[in-house]
């Protein structure tokens, strides 16, 4: 569970977030939906604190992050990120991209990460790919390997960030398969994206960001039915 | 004019000899230089606003002042301070190694800062602490990017050490000149080692294109 409480953000002068709460509750689907640079990469980026909030709190599963005694590595240990450019390792061949953190990290022998590894990359479709490197892949295998990468810590939580909008469209469904699949293991997914089809779909809250601000926080059926501000209107109208 | 180098013939082995003087001082100082440079450039690029500022404070001292006069300081200079002599050698390697220190750590530095910050993010967010991700992540990628500059500094190093004559060290250069005080002849015996200091440059420039291939052939 991760609570998000008046959380604030500012880069100089610029206030990016604004007095943002909300509650991430374990096994919900959350999708962040708003108007480019309305600051939904920076919300989820202060959820694991690639970013640092400027004011507020952000507490996974009882751990505050902004707690100077809070091992932030703990914290992210448990929070897997699936970034829009993959930002796969290019110098390790795919099993190693995927069994790299959790020997390093959780202490897994060799062959045990790439047991856990090879098990994965069956479940994303690529067991044929494990000792190729990243350059040799399409956008939609690597997107599916950065997943399986994230997967391989054995996360609560997954944080996706605009996973298919690198991706040729014929390879959006491929990734997005894969993310509904996750979706449904139960896991806990915040997602932002453009793909308003799939936040219908699977979302089971849509959060809707305008300039900075938590201005909609409502079910995939309420928010695209009848949202009630009138900038969500607005931004629904434009791209459905 | 006539040029005879059948009388430098005979010296030739003596001034042979200082290519293994030359080069010892060159690869000691570069593998001083490159430790150095490296523990340097993590500095540079750390989160200590002091230690961040004495790296480039170090780093531009010695690239801001002549070669040569870092090099007296530390063979006539520090003697006077440690009250104890600076065998020439070790005065001339102590030199190169920290000049090259500077240099190399701005090598590094950039090669680091050329790595793609999703790579460290990404890095981050498995919960890879910072000293394994430098380690593991970040150097590996910086290396393609450190290694043909670092050739270059190798083969700079060659052709300035050439100025450890001045404390007398027995180098090429040194050698030369003293067959040359010997015949008093000195064009010829200057010209050998110039050929001798090209051929090492040469050879090195051909071993760095080299490498730069093989680390391609890995991408
Ligand atoms: N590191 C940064 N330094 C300064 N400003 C930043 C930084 N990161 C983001 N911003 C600014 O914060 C605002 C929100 O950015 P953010 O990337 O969170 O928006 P977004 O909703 O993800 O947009 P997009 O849909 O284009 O990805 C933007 O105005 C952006 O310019
Ligand atoms: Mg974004």
């Amino acid at each position: 569970m991760i609570n998000v409480k008046n959380l604030d953000k500012s880069f100089g002068d610029a206030r990016v977030l604004k007095d943002i709460s909300t509650t991430i509750e374990k096994g919900e689907v959350v999708t962040v939906i708003g108007p480019s640079g309305s600051g939904k990469s920076t919300f989820l980026r202060c959820l694991n604190k690639l970013e640092d909030p400027s004011g507020g709190s952000v507490v996974v599963d009882g751990k505050d992050i902004m707690d100077p005694n809070t091992n932030i590595n703990d914290v992210r240990e448990q929070i897997g990120m699936v970034f829009q450019h993959f930002h796969l390792f290019p110098h390790m061949s795919v099993l190693d991209n995927l069994a790299y953190a959790p020997t390093k990290v959780k202490g897994l022998s060799k062959a045990d990460a790439e047991a856990r590894a090879q098990d994965l990359l069956q479940k994303v479709g690529l067991s044929d790919k494990a000792e190729q490197y990243p350059s040799r892949l399409s956008g939609g295998q690597k997107q599916r390997v950065a997943i399986a990468r994230a997967l391989a810590m054995e996360p609560d939580t997954m944080l996706f960030d605009e996973p298919t909008s690198a991706l040729d469209p014929e390879m959006v469904k491929e990734v997005l398969d894969v993310m509904k699949s996750l979706a449904d293991t139960g896991m806990t997914m915040v997602i932002v994206t453009h793909e308003m089809g799939f936040a219908r779909e699977v979302a089971d809250r849509v959060l809707f960001l305008d300039e900075g601000r938590l201005v909609e926080d409502a079910p995939p059926a309420t928010f695209f039915s009848q949202p009630e501000s009138e900038r969500a209107q607005d931004f629904l109208a434009k791209i459905l | 004019m006539n040029l005879d180098f059948t009388q430098v013939i005979p010296s030739l082995p003596f001034i042979l000899q200082g290519i293994g003087v030359t080069l010892s001082i060159v690869a000691v100082a570069l593998l001083f230089g490159f430790v150095l440079g490296v523990f340097l450039s993590l500095l540079k690029i750390g989160k200590y606003k002091t230690l961040r500022f004495l790296a480039d404070a170090y780093t531009s001292i010695f690239r801001g002042t002549p070669l040569v006069l870092q090099l007296m300081i530390f063979y006539y200079g520090l003697p006077q301070l440690i009250e104890m002599d600076v065998p020439a050698y070790l005065a001339a390697v102590l030199t190169f190694g920290l000049n090259s220190a500077a240099y190399v750590s701005e090598i590094i530095r950039a090669g680091i800062e050329a790595v793609d910050e999703g790579q460290k993010e990404a890095a981050m967010a498995l919960g890879i602490p910072y000293s394994e991700m430098m380690k593991d992540v970040i150097l590996p990628q910086a290396m393609k990017n450190i290694l043909p500059a670092l050739m270059n500094e190798f083969i700079t190093l060659t052709k300035e050490s050439a100025i450890v004559t001045v404390i007398g060290v027995m180098d090429i250069m040194r050698r030369a000149y003293i067959v040359g005080g010997d015949l008093y002849l000195y064009l010829e015996p200057l010209i050998v080692a110039g050929m001798i200091y090209y051929a090492l440059v040469m050879g090195l420039t051909l071993l760095g294109k080299r490498l730069e291939r093989r680390l391609r052939h890995s991408d």
